[in-house]
């Protein structure tokens, strides 16, 4: 059992890094055009990302599968081309949790470029560095502490992930446990004390990473 | 060399609508504040798109309607000093200066940043954030940033409204010794009439979106083209040290 537990931790931190990774990506690239571009659709779009946050993650999870499950309108392509489907892989839980932990990333992330003193970035401009460069050197590092928060809060999220990552990776011990579901498992087989012990750890790391969150968000504004 | 400009902005019930071409000299615009002077500076740069005219500096056309031309502002070679400096906080001085270095070839930049340390007398302070610096000195900054790239022109955009009395008459010799060193267009945004009837070659009476009258500031003070003009040069209600400087006027 011991051995579970210590599986289950390391598949949850790995899902989670490993969603972070795209999330630092996807979201600095969407919240940069949400706050900086002009665009029609571009509150609808920002609708679109932020629904994860709200929606039950089982909804989520739901539509995941109607686009990435075997016969999902993304996933038999996929599974047509490659004879391999994400759906109860550890890869799904990824998915989920990308999903799911995305729209802090992009809130955040957002609110710290739209902060940055428009005059700055005119200067930038008007010293010949084209709006890439500008980007690059004046409107993220100025948005740093924003984009660290988010980063953290949105690992935090993606440690935490249940619903979604259910419906898609499912319950398979041994390959796709995260810790949440792990801890669901053994609440429903009856197994408080292992649960307990996995409860105690999560609370531990969310709140160690709330922490850390507030501390860059603090600054940021 | 020179810069002239023939430009319509509409901006929420705002019409601009100016004419003027200056040579290798400072220019004033001058006038009340919402007179379309800084939004001027702004569409001269490219940070804000004009709805009709020309933009021409030099040999360069920067913007025309009529020619479908539409440079966009990091191409166009512009100095421009803004009212809060806009110094990027998360630069040390050196890296502020030669972020205006672009296009510069690396032993060239470092030759013009220790060129500019010495002329603009901010050796000692590279290696400091802005944050650590005094006013005059991130005055001094703004202006190496701005023309360590020699710009065709510079623009200031009331670079010294935030000073107080004595630093703003050292700011203005400055800007004098710059005006001659770089023998360049200079175009600065003021509604401080002791700036205007004392530093430029050319004065540019801005009302309400307009060119009202231009010339030598002692033209446009002396035999002001309008009542608006006489009014404005001589009510006081420009700037609290209008009287003395009036006082001063050789009429």
């Amino acid at each position: 059992m011991e051995s579970s537990a210590f599986f289950s931790m390391r598949l949850s931190l790995q899902v989670a890094a490993t969603a972070t990774i795209f999330i630092i990506i996807v979201g600095i690239a969407v919240a940069y055009f949400l706050a900086r571009k002009n665009f029609r659709g571009k509150e609808a779009l920002d609708v679109l990302f932020t629904l994860p946050l709200v929606l039950p993650p089982t909804v989520t999870g739901y539509y995941l599968i109607i686009a990435f499950g075997r016969n999902g309108f993304i996933g038999k392509y996929i599974y047509d081309l490659t004879g391999w489907s994400v759906m109860f892989t550890w890869y799904a839980a990824v998915l989920a949790s990308f999903v799911v932990a995305l729209p802090l990333m992009i809130k955040t992330t957002r609110a710290a470029i739209e902060s940055v003193d428009r005059n700055l970035i005119n200067a930038s401009y008007t010293l010949g560095h084209s709006e890439f460069e500008t980007a690059v050197r004046v409107i993220l590092p100025l948005a740093k502490k924003g984009i660290i928060a988010g980063a953290v809060l949105s690992f935090a999220r993606a440690l935490g992930e249940f619903g979604a990552t259910l419906m898609l990776a499912g319950n398979l011990p041994g390959k796709t446990d995260t810790m949440p579901i792990a801890i669901y498992s053994l609440a429903a087989g009856g197994d408080w004390e292992q649960a307990s012990g996995m409860v105690l750890m999560l609370t531990v790391m969310a709140a160690l990473f709330l922490y850390l969150a507030n501390r860059y968000s603090g600054k940021v504004v | 060399m020179g810069l002239s400009i023939d430009i319509t902005k509409r901006v929420n019930g705002f019409y601009l609508d100016v004419s003027w071409r200056i040579g290798n000299e400072l220019a004033v615009l001058f006038g009340r504040s919402g007179a379309g002077k800084s939004l001027t500076l702004q569409i001269i740069a490219g940070l804000i798109k004009p709805d009709s005219g020309f933009i021409k500096s030099g040999r360069a056309e920067y913007y025309s309607r009529a020619r479908n031309i539409e440079i966009p502002p990091h191409q166009r070679s512009f100095g421009y000093v803004f009212q809060d400096l806009a110094l990027f906080p998360h630069m040390t001085v050196r890296e502020n200066i030669l972020y205006g270095a672009k296009g510069v070839e690396q032993k060239e930049r470092m030759d013009r940043l220790s060129e500019l340390s010495d002329s603009f007398r901010i050796r000692g302070v590279e290696n400091k954030m802005p944050s650590e610096i005094s006013g005059g000195q991130k005055q001094r900054v703004a202006f190496a940033r701005a023309l360590i790239r020699r710009p065709d022109a510079l623009l200031l955009d009331e670079p010294f409204s935030a000073l107080d009395s004595p630093l703003r008459a050292e700011m203005r010799a400055f800007l004098m010794q710059v005006r001659a060193d770089f023998n360049i267009p200079v175009v600065l945004v003021t509604h401080d009439v002791y700036e205007a009837y004392t530093m430029p070659d050319t004065l540019i009476f801005y009302s309400s979106g307009r060119v009202v009258q231009s010339g030598p500031p002692s033209e446009v003070f002396g035999i002001p083209a309008t009542e608006e003009v006489a009014k404005l040069v001589s009510s006081g209600d420009i700037d609290p040290g209008l009287n003395a400087a009036l006082r001063e006027l050789p009429l």
